[in-house]
Parts: C-alpha cells; structure tokens; sequence
C-alpha cells in the first residue's frame, strides 16, 4: 500500500469542507500588521479527512485491537463507559474559570476522586493537578525538598534511587535540585539492603523506590528499607506505576510511604499513550498535606471550595490538571468497587505469572520467583542462537500481537518486559504464549524468520536508524516565506 | 575479538590509550555492541574536568542513552568532532576513528587500577 500522504500534501487552492452561514455580527477589518496574505493550513474536503484520518488509525495498533502487554505500561483496556460518563454534557462542556458555585458537580467530582485515592493508597491527602507520572514525581520531590528546607535541614542534597526504579525518577529528582545516588540490586531483585545502608547519613533528603519494581518484583525487604530512610531523616517516594498489581491488598501509606503519585492512565483505566492526556495525582501522609500544590478542592459545610495548602510548593499545572481523566478514573473506581478493585489486581499477577510459568522453560526469567503483575525475561539465550530481543519484537507483529517493552530496565541484557494486564481472558495469555514458543523454536531452526521480521504487516521492518541520524520531523510549505 | 594491546580498560567498557601525560578515551568493541547503531554522541568540552567513574558524555542508540564514564580524573584537552557528527563511526571503528577525547592526566597512579587486555578480555567473554 501507498505511503499515507500528510494532510498538507492532499491540499488543493480553494477546497474546503466546510461553508460558515452568513454572520449576524458585522464584519471588522483587523488592523494590517495583524493580516497575512496566507495560512499554510490544508485546503481539503471532508471526505479527504474522514478519509486520511480513517486511514491512519487502520495502520494504528490499539488495545481495543489485540492485546498491549508493553511492560510498565499497563495498557489495560479503557471501558467505553468511562467515555460515555466523561462526554456527558455537565462534565464536558465546563469551562474552566467558571465560578466555582457553578461546577460544584465537577468540584464533588474531584474531592471524592482525592479522597477515594487516599483510601486506596492509604494516604493523608492528594492532589491532582500532575499530569502524569513523571509530573507527579515532580511534585513530590518539590513536597519532599519542602519538607527538609522548612525545618532548615538544607544539607540533604542526595536522592537515593534504586536501580530497579523506573527510568523516569533519576531525571525527575535532577529537575527538583538532587544529586542521584543508585542502588544496586542484589540476586534477588530486590534493593539491595547491605548497599544502602553504607550510604545513608545527614545528606540523604529521600529514596525514590519503585515497588513493586520493574522486574515486576515485590521489595522482600521494603519494611527495612522505609525504616533504614526514615532512620536517617529521610522521605520514602514510591512511583506508584506499578499500583495495578496491589489494588485492595497492600497500602503504600500503611508500608511507611510518605509520597506516592499514582498512574490513572495505567492502573486507572484513562487512556495510555497517544490517547492521553495522562493523569498523575500525588499522595501524602499525614504532615505532608500543607505542602501540596495549590488550589486543591476541599469542603466547606456542604459546598465544594478552592483551598490553597498553607505552605504550598505552588501550582503545577494551569487551570485544575486533565478533568477529563478525573471523570474517567472516577468512573471506572465506582464501577469495581472496594472488591472489584482487588480483583482487578488479583487478575492482572495470576496473568503475569501464568504467561511465565507458560514460558520460562524457553526464555530466561531474569529472577525466577513468583512475580507480579508483569516479569522480565532475558533474550540471551536467543541472542547467542543470533535472535535479538528487537528481532523477537519486530516477530510478535507478524501475529498481531504489540511487542512488550524491550531493552528495558537497563539491569537485564535483552530485556522483555511483559504486562498482561487484568483485562487479558485465558484464550488470549495463551495465543500469546503459543506465539513465543513459536519464535524459541525458530530462534532455533530457521533464525532467519525471526531477524528478517516482520513479514506480514503493511510495512516491513523500518530504518530506525535511519529515522533517528535524519530525522525528518517537520512538512514546510514552499510557499511559506517566514 | 581481542581488544587491542598496549591499552587499558574499565569494567564499564571504556578503553584509555597513554601517550605520555595524555590519555585518549573511547568505547570498547563490546560497548558499541551492546548498544547496537548508535545516533548521537554529545561529550564534554575542552577545558573541563573529569573524574574517574564520572560521566564525560552520553551516547544514544537505537535501544538506549547512556553515559561513557571517565576511567581516570583529568582535565579535557581534545575531543572528536568528527565522532560527535557522525557518531556511527563508533559502530564502524571503536579503536581508531572513534576515539571520543584526549585527557590531560592528573594522576597517573589511577591508571593502575585499570584492565589491562588480557583481563579484559576475559572480562568480556563473561559478560
């Protein structure tokens, strides 16, 4: 099939889809510096967009296509309710510098999603202005640099940072002021306690832990850790990406967690990726809640107010963060329940850890031991048969299958990370794994199959090198002249 | 293959040839393997310092971004431009081409901690 052509390239002088009725307003004429002689903007009819864009999402992969098992992703399935609820007319025509004692709806919205998620995680007190995860761990570094500088505790400069944590939490605690210190893993996968002990004191202002970890492992020792940090005057963050596998069974806050962001475009059902935005609340234990952004909804009697915390770190995002994906998170919250949200968590490890019992015979499980809600196989022993874990993912395409995270966390050689997710029924685990004892067996015999992938899509294998040394990112119309 | 004699290496795959009070770095074969076809290459400038175990640039692949980390402390008195324009050569000649940047040496006794071929060598082969 034909390369799909930009919108601006199917642009013809003088088409359009669309003719305006006459206005009751009378026309002005702008001033002349404000004029142009021409917007490089397509000129197309509607067909020509309904056609191009129609278009395009076939050549999409899409959890509502086959199943997304991209580890630390958590692409689970979006309910179509959670759209219906969250385009209601009351929620999606708000405006957003409406008074507020015009949105009380969407204001209860928002107090009940902050308290609900406090319940869930066993937290004090959340925001939800972070736009996404890494936002949100922005926000708590700020709350936890906060913290120390109020009691004047200004030489806690390091942040410790496991080697198991998502690849996010280095970066973001550069961007709060911190010099990152990481933790080794020990053999079990686990942050490795012998190693942090010889580096706390006086100038660690936190650990940012991500448990369960992205080995899809649970911290056998998370109890040690949070008391090891605390020990020495220290702040827990927990990147609560990985929340999917503990919903209704474990509680960071009950752990000793002081600061949490939670993923409601993972573990909450808001979409993921390019249908985003993301959704990235923070929660805090008790003592914290003063440090968090400003406004924050609370209530008063019985009307829903702004409030700003008292000794806020100040905003982080415009206006009140992505409302839509509060009413989508809420929705999907209210539609498990207490039960249902275990359930949800019970079903996305016994799906994990059925696909790698399914498979650890022919690839490597990096830690052998029960998982989580998502494993990491090593592709060496496919590599030295001259497959690479990239050639096994360009493979997984051939049957309609989204490839998981490879290359990643950067601690295990050829790493793929697979994340079933809940929503994936036995018949679908199963294809899956059928499919990749297919490819250990042609890693095996006909290799060929495997590095020369894919065969079956639309594309063949792209030049991502090429891509990445000449990008091309940008259309320029010839007639552009600025 | 064997790395090339006469140079010394660090366990996160850097090599250090010594001319003098000069050290030049680069990448070992075995680096630009792991990291597959690289895309980007940004590195320190002349005039600044490095130290030992610290990073002296980022390399980007296909697969990941990493930072190269100096084997010795010193301060930066070259780099590769052409490397940083087209840092495939790293992939097409990690010993020669590429190397990244020459250090002025402060402390030559830190060399004695480096591996030498052999032990490399068998260092990688475990890898």
């Amino acid at each position: 099939m034909a390369v799909e052509p930009l919108i601006f390239e199917l642009s013809k002088p003088g088409r359009r889809g669309v003719r305006f009725p006459q206005s009751e307003v009378p026309a002005v004429e702008p001033p002349a510096e404000m004029q142009r002689d021409s917007l490089a903007w397509p000129e197309v009819s509607e067909i020509d967009v309904i056609r191009h864009f129609t278009r395009m999402s076939q050549k999409n992969h899409a959890i509502d296509i086959a199943m997304y098992p991209l580890g630390s992703c958590t692409m689970k399935y979006n309910p179509k309710i959670n759209e219906a609820v969250s385009r209601l007319p009351g929620f999606a025509n708000l405006h957003p510098l409406q008074p507020a004692d015009t949105v009380q709806g969407a204001l209860e919205l928002m107090y009940e999603l902050q308290e609900i998620l406090a319940e869930i995680a066993g937290f004090h007190a959340v925001t939800l202005q972070p736009a996404a995860g890494a936002h949100g761990e922005l926000t708590g570094c700020l709350i936890i640099r906060a913290y120390h500088e109020e009691r004047g505790d200004t030489a806690r400069t390091k942040m410790l940072i496991p080697d198991s944590a998502h690849g996010t939490n280095p970066a973001t605690a550069v961007m709060a002021g911190f010099d990152i210190v990481s933790i080794p893993s020990d053999d079990r996968g686990n942050a490795d306690v012998e190693a942090l002990k010889g580096l706390l004191g006086p100038d660690i202002a936190g650990l940012m832990i991500t448990n369960p970890n992205t080995l899809g492992l649970w911290d056998e020792h998370i109890h040690e850790i949070i008391e090891l940090v605390h020990g020495c005057g220290g702040l827990v963050y927990n990147d609560g990406a990985n929340f999917n596998a503990i919903l209704g069974i474990a509680r960071p806050g009950d752990l000793g967690v002081d600061v949490m962001h939670y993923n409601l475009h993972k573990t909450f059902s808001t979409p993921h990726g390019g249908g985003g935005p993301g959704s990235g609340p923070v929660g805090v234990r008790e003592g914290l809640e003063d440090y968090l952004p400003a406004p924050r909804v609370a209530k008063d009697g019985d009307v829903y107010v702004w409030a700003d915390p008292p000794k806020t770190v100040g905003r982080l995002h415009s206006f009140n963060g992505n409302f839509g994906m509060f009413v989508r998170a809420y929705t999907y919250i209210r539609m498990h329940g207490a039960e249902g949200l275990r359930l949800i968590s019970e079903d996305a490890v016994l799906a994990a850890n059925y696909l790698m019992a399914r498979l650890e015979d022919r690839f490597d499980v990096q830690f052998p031991r029960s998982c989580m809600h998502e494993f990491v196989v090593n592709g060496t022993r496919q590599k030295k048969q001259g497959v690479k874990t990239l050639d096994i993912a360009k493979r997984l395409l051939d049957f309609g299958v989204h490839p998981p995270t490879t290359y990643f966390p950067l601690i295990v050689p050829e790493a793929l990370m697979i994340e079933p997710t809940e929503t994936e029924s036995k018949e679908s685990l199963d294809y899956f794994a059928d499919v990749m004892l297919q490819i250990a067996d042609e890693a095996e015999s006909n290799p060929e199959i495997v590095t020369s992938a894919p065969h079956n899509t639309e594309y063949k294998r792209l030049d991502e090198v090429g891509a990445n040394r000449n990008p091309n990112q940008r259309w320029l119309p010839e007639h552009a002249a600025d | 293959m064997s790395a090339p004699e006469g140079r010394k290496f660090t366990k996160t795959h850097e090599w250090v040839a010594i001319d003098g009070d000069v050290a030049t770095f680069g990448l070992t074969d075995h680096a630009q393997g792991e990291l597959g076809d690289i895309t980007y290459l940004e590195l320190l400038e002349v005039g600044d310092s490095v130290s030992a175990g610290e990073p002296f640039g980022v390399v980007e692949s296909v697969k990941a971004a990493s930072d190269v980390y100096s084997p010795i402390d010193g301060e930066v008195i070259e780099i590769n431009g052409a490397a940083v324009d087209g840092p495939e050569v790293i992939n097409a000649s990690p010993y020669d081409d590429a190397w990244l940047v020459k250090v002025r040496i402060a402390d030559p006794a830190q060399l004695e901690a480096l591996m030498d071929t052999a032990a490399y060598d068998e260092y990688e082969a475990n890898q």
